[in-house]
């Protein structure tokens, strides 16, 4: 080690001194970079892992296994399309839902609200993302399901159920309800992302707007959300990944049957909840890389869909710090 | 309108123009005034209702400490408690917390000081995809490497604060960079120029200097793994005995709740109602907390620079 007070003899020994002290800088150099390459590394094994357990499924049906909707673990046959279906379905729902909610949100917290309401408006709405999975699942099943069941769904199939999207209401949870809890899950992480780079939009840009006029809408339509456009898209594909992603929620509302649905009003399956409901009640090593082959397919949409949405909110942010949802 | 008559027409055809901007305004003030309500509203019932369904139970003195109940539905059966399950959350946690705190810090000191290599920028966008990973993917991924090497320790606690692990790596790594990033680049120079070690710089004046940022960020991801049960339905099983062995099944809340509520036994869900209720206070005040702090952290930084 050395010493914080240079000795008398270190200024004719400079050169060896200095070798000297190189080496605790290499090490360290060397151990944070190992972790950093173990992060990476956790990255590249969980693609390769789902990959290399999905063999087996993918040798016996090969691309037929992502067209095929037929799932029947005791005919030993598997097919994804009701959990692709599930999941897209789902989350789309709860985009057409949340959006609209978290842009009113994110308008009303940077540009509308009284000054003094916006921090905690904005600290609330940031809580609802702290809130388990598994305790928005419980008071779905307890509170939204039952809610839905008796109100909602009713109407729906009365005066919508010519469009052949709301059949009768039936079994132990429905596509609507899991999309709607899906929905509430997701309106922290769009409207945090979107009131960030509104709040990054410059102040020049803005009272521009006001200085011609404009009423706060008319500033927001023209001056904010255009030079925050990529970010509001960023924060709508980044509350899309975990959408497609969720599990608890989904998994205990949803009704959890393996077909596509044949209606909004009845169950469903994603490809989040079919991992929760059958990797451990599986009947043998098909159906367990089977349902692996289901988990690579979500791995790699998620992916996607978070590399685009990073990248555009990256872009948004650039230089105003970022945020971790 | 009728005070406009004597006005010429240009000029009321802009006085209704003016109007109608002005209620266009407010229709939207008050459209994003609703929304506001309509996502707090969830937020708000769920808390209300898990205090009316667990305040009763939470509220007696041994329930965080008592057994487990056996199943009953009698109105009169016991409640008892969630000991063993609220030990067996912290021994899952602790150890994911042993393993993803030196790696998520060590690596965000390396993406934050050394961040003008390119690999530096490589790993903080990894961490960030990968935060965006679904927590299931995660025990899938853990399940599928212990089928294949070490059939027995599925159903461990081993394998469950695994998986709670690499969910919590990602947060850590992202938080932490961006407390180190609000360290500003005049105390590197200063050390620099004092003619400290680099390692030190990091170590001992950086870190400690974002130290309550990454306080703050290592709480948030404890909270978070907390309150996963997707991971450990798939790694941990269930159990209501007190911990023994790293090898066996474990309870932990998310995984009672979830156990619990699909029971038909109304003793199991006024249980599963007090864990919620318990879950929610320790993480809703760890956020409120952590909050404050970074934004007294932010305000300090802003002050002194």
């Amino acid at each position: 080690m050395e010493s914080p007070t240079p000795s008398p003899t270190s200024s004719h020994q400079s050169p060896l001194a200095r070798r000297v002290r190189r080496w605790p800088d290499q090490l360290f150099f060397a151990i944070i970079l190992a972790f950093a390459i173990l992060v990476v590394a956790v990255a590249f094994a969980i693609v390769g892992i789902l990959a290399y357990n999905s063999q087996q499924s993918f040798r016996v049906f090969g691309w037929q296994f992502f067209i095929s909707s037929n799932w029947s673990p005791n005919g030993q046959v598997f097919g994804a399309l009701p959990f692709i279906v599930g999941t897209l379905l789902t989350s789309a729902i709860a985009l057409l839902i949340a959006v609209p909610l978290s842009l009113g949100t994110a308008i009303f917290i940077t540009t509308q609200a009284p000054r003094i309401l916006r921090t905690p408006l904005g600290t609330a709405v940031e809580l609802l993302a702290a809130v388990p999975s598994v305790i928005y699942g419980f008071w779905g099943v307890y509170v939204v399901h039952p809610f839905m069941r008796a109100t909602v769904e009713p109407v729906l199939h009365e005066y919508l159920g010519f469009t052949g999207l709301f059949g009768p209401p039936g079994g132990s949870g429905d596509v609507l309800t899991a999309s709607v809890i899906l929905a509430v899950m997701i309106v922290p992480t769009i409207s945090a992302v979107s009131r960030d780079t509104m709040a990054a939009v410059p102040a020049a840009q803005t009272e521009a707007a006001l200085s011609l006029g404009a009423t706060d809408w008319e500033t927001t339509r023209v001056a904010t959300i255009p030079f925050a456009r990529s970010g509001i898209i960023g924060g709508i594909i980044l509350g899309l990944g975990r959408a497609i992603g969720e599990t608890m929620a989904v998994t205990m509302t949803i009704g959890n049957v393996d077909r596509v649905p044949d209606s909004l009003l009845g169950p469903g399956q994603t490809i989040a909840s079919l991992i929760a409901n059958e990797l451990l009640s599986n009947t043998g090593p098909l159906q367990i890389s089977a349902i692996l082959e289901c988990g690579l397919v979500l791995l790699l949409i998620s992916l996607m869909v978070n590399v685009v949405a990073r990248l555009l909110v990256w872009r948004a942010t650039r230089g105003v710090g970022g945020r971790v949802v | 309108m009728a005070g406009d008559a004597g006005r010429g027409g240009s000029s009321r055809v802009k006085f209704d123009r003016f109007a109608r901007r002005k209620l266009v305004n407010r229709i939207i003030t008050v459209l994003a005034g609703l929304a506001v309500i309509a996502a707090l509203y969830p937020l708000v019932d769920l808390v209300y209702t898990a205090l009316v369904q667990g305040g009763g139970v939470l509220f007696q003195l041994t329930f965080l400490t008592a057994r487990n109940p056996t199943p009953c539905s009698v109105v009169s059966c016991a409640t008892v408690g969630i000991g063993p399950t609220i030990e067996g959350s912290a021994i899952l946690v602790g150890l994911a917390s042993l393993i993803s705190v030196p790696v998520g810090v060590l690596a965000a000191i390396f993406a934050s000081e050394y961040r003008t290599r390119g690999i530096g920028r490589v790993v903080s966008f990894t961490a960030d995809v990968l935060s965006g990973v679904p927590s299931i993917l995660m025990g899938a991924f853990v399940y599928g490497y212990l089928v294949l090497e070490y059939p027995n320790l599925v159903e461990s606690v081993i394998s469950g604060s695994l998986a709670l692990a690499a969910i919590m790596i990602p947060i850590i790594t992202r938080t932490t960079e961006e407390a180190l990033r609000t360290v500003p680049d005049a105390t590197r120079e200063a050390a620099i120029a004092l003619g400290i070690a680099k390692w030190k710089m990091s170590l001992r004046i950086v870190l400690i200097s974002a130290l309550p940022g990454v306080v703050t960020g290592v709480l948030l991801a404890v909270m978070r793994a907390a309150g996963e049960a997707a991971p450990l339905i798939l790694l941990t099983g269930f159990s209501t005995n007190w911990y023994t062995r790293p090898d066996l099944p474990v309870g932990s809340l998310p995984v009672l709740i979830y156990t619990y509520a699909l029971q038909p036994y109304s003793n199991w869900h006024a249980v599963a109602w007090g864990a919620t209720l318990f879950l929610l206070i320790a993480i809703l005040v760890v956020n409120v907390l952590s909050r404050y702090t970074i934004q007294r952290m932010v305000t300090k930084m802003s002050g002194g620079s």
